[in-house]
C-alpha cells in the first residue's frame, strides 16, 4: 500500500506518479489532499485499488480497464468517461455526464448525480455491458442516446426533489433504465417505453442493489420491497426516418 | 510516502495540453463583510487548467468606500496620446473628484496597456454644444452614454468598468499572473468574481478578458453565445454598441437594458436569457403560461442561445445562471451567509474545506444572492456628501 500526498500537485505530475507506482507493482494506492486534479486513473489497465480523499477533478477513471476507484467525497464531471472495465465507487454526489460513453464495468454513486448521466453508454453482446447504480436523484437528459447497459436509479434521498429531470432517455436505442417507485411519464422522451421489469430483470436489480447496500450501508430488504419500472427504447434506430420518411 | 521528484506548483505554466473550457468563480457575502482578494485568487487558480493564459480577470464590489458616491471609471489606455484624448474628453463632460493610476506590478516580456481610475460625477450643466449629445438628467444614463462614446470613438482607450464602489481588473495572463499584476491582494470586497479564459471564437486581448462591465453590472461567462448576432442587432436598436470583439459583452448590455431601463426584475431576466422551451411553457399553469409566452414574444431577441454558465453581478447582488439545457458546469455552495459559485466543486472546497451545503442548480434556474438591507445601506446608503 502506498500513500501519495496530492496537495499542490498539478494533474499531470500526480498522474505520472500514480502510473509509476503501479508500474512498480503496487496494487493499492491511497491519495490524500486531492483537489480537482483531472484524469485520475485514466487509461490504467491493471486491477489496482485507488482510494481518493478529497474532490477529484473531471474525467476520473476515463478509459480505464480494471482498476477499482473509491472516492470518499463528492466527485465532479465526466466520471468513467469511456471506461472499459473496473469499478468506481463514489461516497458523495457526482457531477454531470457520469458514465459518458461507458463500455463496461460499474459505477456506484451514493448521492445525487447531475445532468446527462450515462449519455451514450453502450454494450457489446451479452457479456460486455456496463452497470450504473445511482442512490439519489438525477438531472435531466438521463440516459440520453443510451445504446446499452443497465442504469438503476433509486432516489433514496428524494424528499421533495424531483427523481429525474426532463427528457429522460432522449434518443435512447439500447439498454435499460430501472427506476425505483414510479417515473412521471411526461418527463420521458417519446422514444421510450415504460414497462414492468420481468423476473430476470429483477434478479439483476437485486444483485446490484445488494452490492450498493453493502458499499454504502443501506437496508437492502427495504429498498427491494418497492416497485420498479423499466424504461427501454421503442426502436433500435429512433432517428432512422428523421430525414428520409420511412415506410 | 512516495518520493515526489517533479514537484510543481499550480503557479508554474508549461502545460503540454490545452484542456478547454473557461473557469468561473464567485464569492458573495450577504452580510456585507469584506473578503480578502487572496481568497478568490487561490480558488480560481485551482481551475487553472480550464484556461490557457489568454485572459483572466476579477470584479470586486465595495473596494472604494471613500468614493462610494462617485462612478469609478477604470480605463485601459494604450498610450499617452489616447490618455490625453480621454482626459480632455472627461474634463469637459464630468466632474473628476480624484484620479490615479491603478496600482500594478511589472509584467515580464509582455506588452500591456496602462490602467487608470477616475472617480467622476456628471456635470450639472455642460455648454450648449456639448449637452446636445449628452443632455441626460439621469446620471446612470449619462455615464452609460459616456462609456459608449469613449469605447467607440477614442482610439486606444476603453472603459472596462464604470460602476460605483466597484471595479474590474483584467488582462492577458493566467489568473495568478493577472492577480499579481493588479495586486489583487490589496483589495477587500463583499463580492468577488473571477474568470479564467480559454478563448474559442474571438481573439485573446486585454479588453476581451472577462469580467465585462457597464455601470454596476459585471459578467463572467463560461461557454459561448450562439445567438450573438441576433442579440447584437437587438442591442444596436437600443443604442448599445458591441465594441469588445467578444460575445460576452452582449450579456452585460442586455442586463442593463432590460433591468435598468425596462425595470424588469432580475428573476425574470433569467427567464429571458434562459427561456423555457415552448413545450415546457405549454405544460405550465395558465397565468404562468401567459407570462412566459409574453416574455418569449417581447424579448425573443434577448434570449441567449448556446451553452453557458454565467455569474452576473449588480449593485448589492449576484446571479448565477445556466443555459436552458445546462451545457456548462456550475456548482453553488452556501455557508454562514456566504455564497460560493464555481465551475468545479474542488475550487469551493479548496477555500472552504468544511462546507456542507453544495449543489448544482438546474438548467435555467437562477441562484440569486443579495446583501441584507443593513449591509446594503452601508455600501449604497443615503448620499450624504453632496448635501
Amino acid at each position: 500500500m502506498k500513500r501519495i500526498d496530492a496537495s499542490n500537485l498539478k494533474y499531470n505530475v500526480l498522474n505520472d506518479i500514480i502510473r509509476r507506482v503501479i508500474e512498480e507493482g503496487e496494487n493499492k494506492i491511497i491519495i490524500d489532499g486531492v483537489c480537482g486534479q483531472y484524469y485520475i486513473g485514466c487509461g490504467i489497465a491493471k486491477p489496482v485499488e485507488i482510494v481518493i480523499n478529497g474532490v477529484p477533478g473531471n474525467d476520473l477513471g476515463a478509459f480505464m480497464e480494471g482498476p477499482t476507484i473509491i472516492v470518499n467525497e463528492d466527485a465532479q464531471d465526466g466520471i468513467g468517461n469511456t471506461m472499459s472495465s473496473g469499478e468506481i465507487i463514489i461516497h458523495g454526489n457526482a457531477g454531470d455526464v457520469l458514465g459518458y460513453s461507458m463500455r463496461g464495468g460499474s459505477i456506484f454513486v451514493k448521492g445525487n448525480v447531475g445532468y446527462r448521466a450515462c449519455i451514450h453508454m453502450k454494450a457489446y453482446k451479452e457479456d460486455v455491458s456496463p452497470t450504473v447504480v445511482i442512490g439519489g436523484c438525477a438531472g435531466a437528459f438521463m440516459g440520453e442516446y443510451m445504446a446499452g447497459g443497465t442504469l438503476i436509479l433509486l432516489g433514496l434521498n428524494r424528499d421533495k426533489k424531483r427523481l429525474t429531470g426532463n427528457y429522460l432517455g432522449t434518443g435512447m436505442h439500447g439498454g435499460a433504465i430501472f427506476v425505483r417507485q414510479d417515473v412521471d411519464e411526461s418527463l420521458c422522451s417519446s422514444e421510450v417505453l415504460i414497462s414492468k421489469p420481468d423476473d430476470k430483470d429483477m434478479q439483476k436489480i437485486i444483485t446490484n442493489i445488494k452490492k450498493f447496500c453493502d458499499l454504502f450501508g443501506f437496508d437492502c430488504d427495504k429498498i427491494i420491497k418497492d416497485e420498479f419500472v423499466k424504461i427501454t427504447p421503442k426502436s433500435k434506430r429512433p432517428y432512422g426516418n428523421l430525414y428520409i420518411p420511412g415506410p | 510516502m512516495v518520493e515526489i521528484e517533479k514537484i510543481q506548483s499550480f503557479a508554474i505554466s508549461n502545460d503540454p495540453k490545452d484542456a478547454s473550457g473557461c473557469g468561473i468563480f464567485g464569492i458573495f457575502n450577504t452580510k456585507g463583510d469584506l473578503i480578502d482578494g487572496n481568497k478568490i485568487v487561490s480558488a480560481i487558480d485551482i481551475m487553472r487548467d480550464r484556461g490557457n493564459g489568454l485572459g483572466s480577470g476579477y470584479a470586486a464590489y465595495g473596494i472604494y468606500p471613500e468614493f462610494k458616491n462617485y462612478y469609478a471609471l477604470h480605463l485601459m489606455i494604450d498610450d499617452d496620446l489616447a490618455k490625453r484624448a480621454v482626459e480632455d474628453f472627461l474634463e469637459r463632460r464630468v466632474m473628476v473628484a480624484e484620479r490615479s493610476g491603478i496600482p500594478t506590478r511589472g509584467m515580464k516580456n509582455r506588452k500591456r496597456p496602462m490602467f487608470f481610475v477616475y472617480f467622476v460625477l456628471p456635470r450639472a450643466q455642460g455648454t450648449k454644444a456639448e449637452s446636445e449629445y449628452m443632455s441626460e438628467t439621469d446620471a446612470d444614463e449619462f455615464i452609460n452614454k459616456l462609456v459608449f462614446f469613449i469605447n467607440e470613438n477614442i482610439n486606444g482607450a476603453f472603459v472596462i468598468s464604470s460602476g460605483k464602489n466597484m471595479g474590474i481588473f483584467k488582462g492577458i495572463g493566467y489568473p495568478d499572473e493577472i492577480a499579481n499584476f493588479f495586486r489583487i491582494e490589496r483589495y477587500k470586497a463583499y463580492c468577488w468574481t473571477a474568470h479564467n479564459r480559454f478563448p474559442t471564437n474571438t481573439p485573446g486581448w486585454w479588453g476581451g478578458a472577462h469580467p465585462f462591465g457597464l455601470l454596476d453590472w459585471t459578467v463572467v461567462h463560461n461557454g459561448e453565445i450562439s445567438s450573438y448576432g441576433a442579440n447584437k442587432r437587438y442591442l444596436e436598436m437600443h443604442g448599445y454598441k458591441c465594441t469588445q470583439k467578444t460575445d460576452t459583452e452582449a450579456i452585460v448590455y442586455l442586463a442593463d437594458l432590460i433591468v435598468r431601463k425596462h425595470k424588469i426584475p432580475i428573476e425574470l431576466l433569467a427567464k429571458i436569457f434562459s427561456a423555457p422551451l415552448w413545450e415546457e411553457i405549454e405544460r405550465m399553469p395558465q397565468d404562468q403560461k401567459k407570462l412566459y409566452k409574453a416574455l418569449r414574444i417581447i424579448y425573443g431577441r434577448a434570449l441567449l442561445n448556446g451553452p453557458f454558465s454565467i455569474l452576473l453581478t449588480f449593485k448589492g447582488g449576484i446571479m448565477a445562471l445556466n443555459d436552458r439545457i445546462k451545457l456548462r458546469p456550475l456548482v453553488v455552495g452556501k455557508k454562514d451567509g456566504v455564497y460560493y459559485f464555481s465551475s468545479e466543486e474542488a475550487a469551493i472546497k479548496h477555500i472552504c474545506s468544511d462546507i456542507k451545503d453544495i449543489s448544482s442548480p438546474d438548467a435555467g434556474e437562477p441562484v440569486i444572492a443579495r446583501l441584507t438591507d443593513e449591509a446594503y445601506n452601508v455600501y449604497y446608503g443615503v448620499q450624504d456628501e453632496e448635501d
